[in-house]
């Protein structure tokens, strides 16, 4: 579980994030939903580590993130995976290396081992025969696949994503979305999704906190953000044509 | 206060550098990479414009012999010592600034641009310790570069004066082994020792420390030449100042 209280972060004067206290459960798939600009990323990467927060603390399982020694970050860190908005793919490996390279990292698994694991993972995510291709041969969808690989391959206790189908055509969003799911309760990892996608939401959103601002704005469920009446959420929600459309027909009776 | 600021971060970095080092067996692998394509891989054309550029030096040297009082071994003698002490560790450090600079600043920064280098912090790598340690290791070779570079580009010098006719291969051998003082060697492979880890570390900061997209990265990139090119000639006047006089 991950426990966020008070987080404050400021860029040159301008305050971004103001004050968000929000728990990410264990398990589950937590989403942090907003416009661009609503502040989602930067509270993602102080979640990281990656920016120092000018207020507020994280606690990852019980463990502030401010107190831990620069050794206990990393060794935290080792049990994260991270799917980022491009993939991020090192372009100067194969795809096969790409998810081979935290166990080669952090394991004493040889070869052998790590190629099995790492074909293992990938067949897990139906990726098969790209194992000698470069990123750049492959196509977004499949890069996203091969990332979220490489983010699960260590087993990690927390797993994040940064906009994970954004780009990909509604069938591979809809994929890479079951599968982070799927992954996400079969090894009970505390997963924190950024999107703003609403299909990714209703699909796999357990949980949902809504940024507007810098401020969180609501939270709950994928069931209760079609019935809230908060202002905010529902101009996003029902910013997509699609979703107005359903909201008329549901209050016509259909 | 902005360069300041720059020097700082800089120190900073190089500080980082060497803390929390990665896995010993994965370090080799990418040193040996590094060596391959910073020092192998840059052989071919240092070689090629050192070979030109001793033929050149050869060849001045003897249009400017017109008085039947100075040996003409003298072109043997001005080849050695302009090769050895100022064009392999000088000239070709700056070049190296511009081909090998470029590449580190480029990857790296694309590396930056494309999230690679947040991937690394993410899974608990000290990404200044996985990029840019390998390259200072790599550049620590570069005097075995600058050796064969000061070798060949003699040769071009001989090539020049003998097949040329401006001097006999024996004068011009003569002029090589004239008032040969070994310092001279140590002190241009110090200097070369210097400049490899500024062409290590320079476009490495530049690269890392970029922000934006693609065209941040060639405006760094140039940036990153730059400021090694300045580096490298200032360091060079106080390097001789300090060894040689």
């Amino acid at each position: 579980m991950i426990q966020v209280n008070d987080l404050r972060k400021s860029f040159g004067g301008e305050e971004v994030l103001k004050g968000i206290t929000a728990t990410f459960e264990k398990g589950k798939t937590n989403m942090i939903i907003g416009a661009s600009g609503s502040g989602k990323s930067v509270f993602l990467k102080n979640m990281l580590g990656l920016f120092e927060p000018d207020a507020g603390e994280i606690i990852y399982d019980g463990e502030p993130l401010h107190e831990m020694e620069i050794e206990r970050k990393s060794e935290l860190r080792k049990e994260m995976g991270m799917l980022f908005q491009h993939s991020a793919l090192f372009d100067s490996m194969t795809v096969e290396e790409n998810v081979m390279f935290p166990l080669r990292m952090f394991t004493k698994m040889r070869l052998h081992e790590r190629r099995e694991r790492a074909n293992e993972i990938l067949d897990r995510v139906n990726l098969v025969d790209l194992n000698k291709k470069m990123p750049s041969e492959i196509s977004g969808g499949q890069q996203k696949r091969v990332a979220l690989a490489r983010a699960v391959v260590n087993n990690p206790r927390f797993l994040f994503c940064d906009e994970p189908n954004s780009g990909l055509d509604p069938n591979t969003a809809t994929i890479i979305d079951k599968m982070v799911q799927e992954i996400t309760h079969e090894r009970k990892i505390t997963t924190v999704i950024i999107s703003h996608d609403m299909n990714s939401v209703m699909e796999i959103g357990e949980t949902i906190i809504f940024l507007k601002d810098g401020k969180l704005a609501w939270k709950g469920t994928n069931e209760e953000i079609f019935r809230t009446d908060n202002k905010a959420v529902t101009e996003f929600v029902y910013s997509s044509n699609l979703f107005k459309k359903v909201r008329i027909a549901q209050n016509e009776g259909f | 206060m902005r360069f300041l600021r720059h020097i700082g971060r800089y120190m900073i970095m190089l500080f980082s550098v060497f803390r929390r080092p990665t896995k010993a067996i994965v370090l080799k692998e990418l040193i040996l990479k590094e060596i391959d394509d910073l020092i192998i891989g840059s052989l071919g054309i240092t070689a090629f414009i050192s070979l030109f550029m001793g033929a050149v030096v050869a060849l001045q040297t003897s249009l400017n012999l017109d008085n039947p009082l100075i040996p003409k071994s003298l072109i043997g003698f001005a080849t050695r010592q302009s090769i050895i002490l100022e064009f392999a560790p000088t000239f070709i450090s700056v070049i190296m600034a511009g081909k090998v600079g470029s590449y580190i600043t480029s990857s790296i920064g694309s590396m930056r641009v494309t999230e690679q280098i947040d991937a690394l912090e993410v899974m608990g790598i000290n990404s200044l310790n996985y990029l840019i340690f390998p390259k200072i290791i790599a550049l620590l070779f570069y005097p075995f570069l600058i050796a064969i570079i000061m070798f060949v580009g003699i040769g071009g010098g001989y090539l020049a004066s003998v097949y040329g006719n401006l001097v006999s291969s024996e004068d011009f051998i003569v002029g090589l082994q004239e008032t040969f003082i070994p310092w001279h060697i140590a002190y241009a492979f110090i200097k070369t020792m210097f400049f490899g880890i500024l062409l290590a570390t320079i476009p490495s900061y530049h690269g890392y420390y970029m922000e934006g997209g693609a065209l941040e990265v060639g405006k760094a990139s140039t940036t990153s030449f730059v400021w090694t090119c300045v580096a490298i000639i200032i360091s060079n006047y106080i390097l001789t100042q300090l060894l040689l006089s």
